[in-house]
């Protein structure tokens, strides 16, 4: 890894401080993404701004209309916290299934939302529950903040401080792993709120996206049934060495099928 | 950087550059080399140390994060008159290990398991070994050590 500037930011106008005063810098969440991708040379950043210690990042509330998680809460406190699973049991399940356990321990949900991976996890949840990601200087819906492959609606030092999940009726998240290096090939996120439903997908384009038709299909009769035969184009869908993108299509269809049937049970 | 970081029970104050991950710290300023460089890609867990109470992999930590931490190593869990943690005990007596490489992640994550899941049944155990590679394969044995010491530390009431 290339050498660069640290600094330990101790609370939040501070680390904006700091982040504005380099050429290339970037915030450090937990560091799962961004150390590896340092150390492959996919990021050069002049300088990293650590957000370890700043307390107001690591809040949680958990309250019947919804769930509001700090940006620095780890995937592993996430999925331990009593609270979540009692609240919105999907958002701890999702945490539990990310990357191996030494991974939850430090990898972050804001670090997730902010990298927007097309393979990650939390995009999708945050899609379908129309999470709004609360930063330094505004909120942001989550349908308007991913843009694309590792694109957000970010400003350069714009930190995210939080995400608010708003209470679904019910709601599940499945997924099928890359038998090797254990990333969603398809994720999908179901999620029936108070005035529709919505069904994200990870891993099959470039970032996070929705399929209209199989949540029109779900408001009429929320059945794993009524989205036989519905799946996106696969004209968009990533083609590559793990899957083609006529499996991711067919994927899509069974692990919608699959996130319907848990969300249905555990109601 | 100045790096004050407790590791096995001993204040410790190392000089390290920024991008020194806290694997290089403890192999290469410590000489703790019972924490192995595997993959150095986060994929392994032939690193795996316990920083402020949980298992990381110490190659996807920097040094420098690790300031004012407490960290156990593999060097740590033995008693200081030598007598084997229950987890390295249960090892040894169960051939969990074959060419050893991968032996310290997997006790240590192991020992992180069992500080949340006191009696954890097979499917638990082979999940939370997701993130450590046994190159040898020999699992089986790993996931027998691990149980076998749950029992005995459940029947000891530690």
């Amino acid at each position: 890894m290339y050498a660069f500037e640290y600094e330990r930011a101790t609370d939040q106008k501070h680390a904006v401080k700091k982040f504005e005063s380099y050429d290339a810098p970037r915030y450090l969440a937990g560091g799962q993404t961004l150390l590896a991708s340092m150390k492959m040379r996919l990021a050069q950043p002049d300088a990293l701004i650590d957000l370890g210690r700043v307390a107001s990042l690591k809040e949680m509330n958990v309250d019947p209309a919804g769930i509001s998680l700090g940006a620095m809460v780890s995937h592993s406190t996430i999925a331990q916290s009593h609270e979540v699973q009692q609240t919105a049991p999907w958002l701890s399940d999702l945490a539990k299934g990310i990357g191996d356990r030494m991974v939850r321990h430090r990898g972050t949900l804001g670090g997730s939302l902010a990298n927007s991976d097309p393979a990650a996890d939390w995009p999708a949840a945050a899609l379908a529950l129309e999470a709004t990601i609360v930063t330094d200087r505004r909120e942001i819906a989550a349908t308007d903040f991913f843009q694309g492959m590792f694109m957000t609606a970010l400003e350069p030092s714009e930190l995210i401080v939080a995400v608010r999940f708003p209470q679904a009726r019910r709601a599940a998240y499945a997924k099928f792993r890359n038998p090797a290096s254990r990333y969603a090939v398809v994720g999908v996120f179901v999620a029936e709120l108070q005035h529709g439903v919505r069904v994200a997908v990870t891993g099959a384009g470039p970032c996070v996206f929705r399929v209209p038709e199989m949540e029109q299909a779900l408001v009429q009769s929320f059945q794993p049934s009524s989205i036989e035969g519905l799946h996106p184009l696969f004209g968009d869908l990533n083609n590559d060495m793990h899957a083609s993108a006529e499996y991711r299509a067919h994927l899509i269809s069974v692990f919608a099928r699959r996130a319907i049937t848990s969300a249905i049970h555990r109601a | 950087m100045r790096v004050h970081i407790k590791v096995n029970q001993v204040q410790r104050d190392c000089e390290v550059e920024s991008r020194a991950l806290l694997s290089d710290l403890l192999r290469d300023n410590l000489r703790l080399t019972g924490t192995h460089r595997g993959c150095d890609t986060a994929q392994c867990g032939a690193c795996t140390v316990h920083l402020d109470g949980v298992a990381v992999k110490s190659c996807q930590v920097l040094a420098v994060q690790a300031d004012g931490s407490d960290v156990v190593t593999i060097e740590g869990l033995a008693g200081a008159d030598g007598q084997l943690h229950p987890m390295q005990q249960a090892f040894s007596e169960c051939h969990a290990l074959q060419c050893g490489f991968c032996t310290p992640g997997m006790v240590m994550s192991g020992v992180d398991l069992l500080r949340t899941h006191p009696r954890p049944d097979t499917a638990t155990i082979r999940e939370a070994l997701e993130g450590n590679l046994c190159r040898c394969t020999g699992y089986v044995n790993i996931v027998e050590a691990i149980r076998v010491c749950a029992d005995r530390m459940a029947a000891k009431g530690v």
